[in-house]
């Protein structure tokens, strides 16, 4: 047992910038290493990968990444990333960012880019609260959960995500727990390589905040949860599978498809309507 | 460096200042856009959809005027120039999005066709009531150049100069137009593609591991890296250090801000522009920009018959504003008279630049329509 | 521990685990999901104040890295070494 041999994330980290902010037993660190050896495991050469966050906790995941990366405004890395995919379709986009940047404030974004099938890949992570700011109630909170702007409990329905990205038109569409690391690892991997919006949602413990307002209990009694309560059902029904306070996690790749991406289809409609007159605009995209 | 040829329309076009811009913005070597229908503005963005294509660029209609301010931006790191376009409500949207642009030091052109405000107001109908937002509109401190064109000619010129504004400085940039001078159709010259000349960014020299994205040197512009070639750089919207990276602290704060207001505030007097007429021996000076810089030569043209000794000064640039030379003709004259479609926008500028050196005084209109030249020259008369 | 005695004596891979103690912010992940139980909670803390994991059963540790993959902090991982070699092999990313 020495300190000789380097952990394989740090080449892709910004080592200068540790220790990162988040709280003991977050799951966001988590969420750094199952993208890092997916990126190995992928082959994709580092340096053709482009990542976008919002804002929030799960938001400076940019920051603390040593790939080219932005750091936009609440709620508008899809579109940020939509832009950077159009200008330059050899790179390959991938946005991570929490469920309230991107389902609440950013969520008009969301649906179209999934309609559009804009080729970038999206990694959301759901911890159920705004923790940056405090813990207020999110989109996919649970109904009767407590956060600090539904102090008697949550009564909105919350979003089932998977369903969203889903109905949407997303082309790969999986969750995961923290604990499925191997399986979220996978999931990277297929999504990098995979043309088309892809959305994984990857449900993490908020120690701090949203476990401790709950009586939740912390970091390890929440990935206790997941290992015990998690259920893997490859291809089920997104319909099925909303979550509830203390309720099972339905866990899996629910969706793989094909269609044409939003680059390829603007092709394929001018290339018809105007022949030779068209010069196909590069999609990156090779299948 | 010169125009893509592919994209210039050589010769002489009779075309409305909306589809002017387009082409303007196409000479410049605008290869993506993005952007959401409102009136006035449409024209351009359809034009752009119809045009791009054909020229190795693309456009995409985006869910709201949100998306399109910051599609631009991301399209801008991919190495593209960019545009956007609005009027009114669209671009009080896109106001956060002006401030990242600003923060981030992203090349990118906002279009506002300003139409009569505020909220819904008079959408097919003409103002300039946007002007102090064009330089205040976001939140924090910060500066963008705001160009005001008069005509379609103007729409297809004064937009090339706005992209080379950005990629020179690193800031947004917003074409001011406004309602009649967008749909107001005029001949146009194109010329050759030789005879247009346009700026690109800076780009990093030397090691990449040793590049930081927001170091500047003398001129305030830090070289801008391409994404997608190992750089391997941070952008961020909070408050930064050289290497991109987030510092929450005042030294830093003032490090950073100061130079992204400077950039642009100590480099005024290069990026002025100014157009004046008979202001040797003007008694009565008016001030106006845009489509008003036009109707107040019809005042002037209407005092000199009567002997009065009227000038005109018109800011093409507004922001930043020609400050120096307004000072040097607030010593010579007996009045400074702003007039503008709105209740006081730049005339609250020029109060502040003569700063009492001699009177001031303000022609204003709610918009709908353009002032009477008549109106007009019944102020100077009181005043000479 | 005789169990444990004859599988090593058939194993061929061992594992060999790195831990920075003063990363740890003692989540308890590591100990918790290892699955051959070779971690344990250190009874010093660090200078954080938390309890970092240690080796307790060095034997059993197999080098699966699945505390590195859980490791919030990048405190710790792991890597399969071959036994009888005497370089370390890469970690196991292909799991």
């Amino acid at each position: 047992m020495s300190d000789q041999h380097v952990n394989p994330v740090e080449p892709y980290l910004r080592m200068d910038r540790m220790p990162h902010i988040w709280c003991p037993g977050c799951g966001i660190g988590i969420v750094v290493n199952c993208f890092v050896r997916a990126l190995n495991q992928s082959g994709i050469d580092a340096d053709t990968l482009a990542v976008v966050s919002g804002i929030g906790c799960t938001g400076r995941f940019a920051g603390y990444i040593n790939l080219d990366s932005f750091h936009t405004t609440h709620g508008r890395p899809i579109p940020f990333a939509t832009g950077l995919k159009i200008a330059k379709p050899e790179l390959k986009v991938l946005v991570f960012s929490g469920e309230g940047d991107l389902v609440s404030i950013g969520g008009n974004h969301l649906i179209h880019a999934a309609r559009r099938n804009s080729d970038i890949k999206v990694f959301c992570v759901n911890n159920f609260t705004y923790a940056m700011t405090g813990g207020q109630v999110g989109p996919t909170a649970p109904v009767h959960s407590i956060a600090t702007t539904t102090p008697y409990g949550a009564y909105d329905r919350p979003f089932n995500l998977p369903f969203l990205a889903d109905s949407t038109g997303a082309v790969y569409v999986a969750r995961w727990t923290t604990y499925h690391v191997r399986q979220l690892t996978r999931s990277m991997v297929e999504a990098l390589n995979k043309p088309g919006f892809c959305f994984v949602e990857i449900i993490t413990p908020c120690p701090t905040i949203y476990q401790r307002r709950n009586r939740l209990g912390d970091g390890l009694e929440a990935m206790r949860y997941y290992k015990r309560f998690s259920k893997v059902i490859n291809g089920a029904n997104t319909r099925m599978v909303g979550l509830e306070l203390k309720g099972p996690i339905i866990v899996g790749k629910f969706i793989d498809r094909d269609r044409p991406t939003l680059l390829e289809a603007m092709n394929d409609e001018f290339s018809s309507k105007l022949g030779a007159k068209y010069k196909p605009y590069p999609t990156g995209v090779s299948r | 460096m010169h125009a893509d040829p592919k994209g210039v329309l050589t010769g002489v076009h009779f075309l409305d200042g909306d589809h002017a811009c387009c082409e303007g913005a196409i000479a410049a070597g605008c290869r993506a856009a993005f952007g959401y229908p409102i009136t006035p503005s449409t024209e351009v963005v359809e034009r752009i959809s119809q045009r791009l294509p054909l020229v190795g660029g693309v456009f995409v209609q985006m869910e709201d005027e949100i998306a399109s301010s910051i599609a631009i931006q991301g399209a801008a790191w991919g190495g593209k120039k960019v545009m956007t376009v609005s009027s009114g409500p669209g671009i009080s949207l896109m106001q956060e999005h002006i401030g990242l642009a600003a923060m981030t030091e992203t090349p990118c052109v906002f279009v506002n066709v300003q139409r009569g405000g505020p909220s819904t107001g008079l959408p097919t109908l003409p103002s300039q009531a946007d002007m102090m937002q064009a330089r205040w509109g976001s939140h924090g401190d910060y500066e963008t150049i705001a160009i005001s064109p008069n005509s379609p000619q103007e729409c297809f010129d004064l937009t090339i100069h706005a992209f080379n504004l950005a990629e020179r400085y690193r800031v947004p940039v917003l074409v001011m137009m406004d309602e009649s001078v967008g749909h107001m159709t005029e001949r146009v010259v194109i010329p050759h593609p030789e005879q247009i000349k346009i700026e690109s960014r800076s780009v990093p020299t030397g090691p990449k591991e040793q590049y930081q994205p927001y170091a500047a040197g003398e001129d305030m512009v830090p070289p801008m890296a391409p994404v997608g070639e190992g750089y391997r750089f941070h952008v961020t919207g909070l408050t930064h250090n050289d290497k991109g990276y987030p510092v929450m602290s005042a030294e830093v704060q003032e490090h950073l801000v100061r130079r992204l207001v400077d950039k642009i505030r100590l480099n005024a007097n290069k990026i002025a522009m100014v157009e004046e007429e008979q202001t040797e021996d003007a008694d009565v000076i008016l001030v106006a920009y845009g489509i008003t810089s036009r109707v107040v030569l019809r005042t002037l043209h209407l005092a000199r018959e009567k002997g009065l000794k009227v000038g005109v000064f018109r800011p093409v640039v507004v922001w930043p504003f020609p400050e120096k030379r307004l000072r040097e003709l607030a010593e010579k004259v007996k009045a400074i008279v702003v007039v503008e479609l709105n209740y006081g926008q730049v005339f609250l500028e020029v109060e502040r630049i003569v700063c009492g050196r001699t009177r001031t005084e303000l022609v204003p209109h709610g918009g709908g329509e353009l002032h009477d030249p008549k109106d007009i020259l019944r102020v100077v008369e009181e005043l000479s | 521990m005789a169990e444990t005695e004859k599988k090593s004596s058939r194993r061929k891979f061992r594992g060999e685990v790195f831990i920075k103690r003063e990363r740890c912010k003692g989540c308890g992940f590591c100990v918790e999901f290892c699955p051959t139980h070779a971690l344990g909670m250190d009874k010093e803390i660090n200078q954080k104040g938390y309890h970092p994991p240690v080796l307790v059963d060095p034997d059993a540790c197999t080098g699966c890295d699945l505390c590195g993959l859980y490791c919030p902090d990048f405190a710790i991982h792991a890597v399969r070494v071959k036994i009888g070699s005497n370089e370390s092999k890469e970690s196991d990313d292909a799991c």
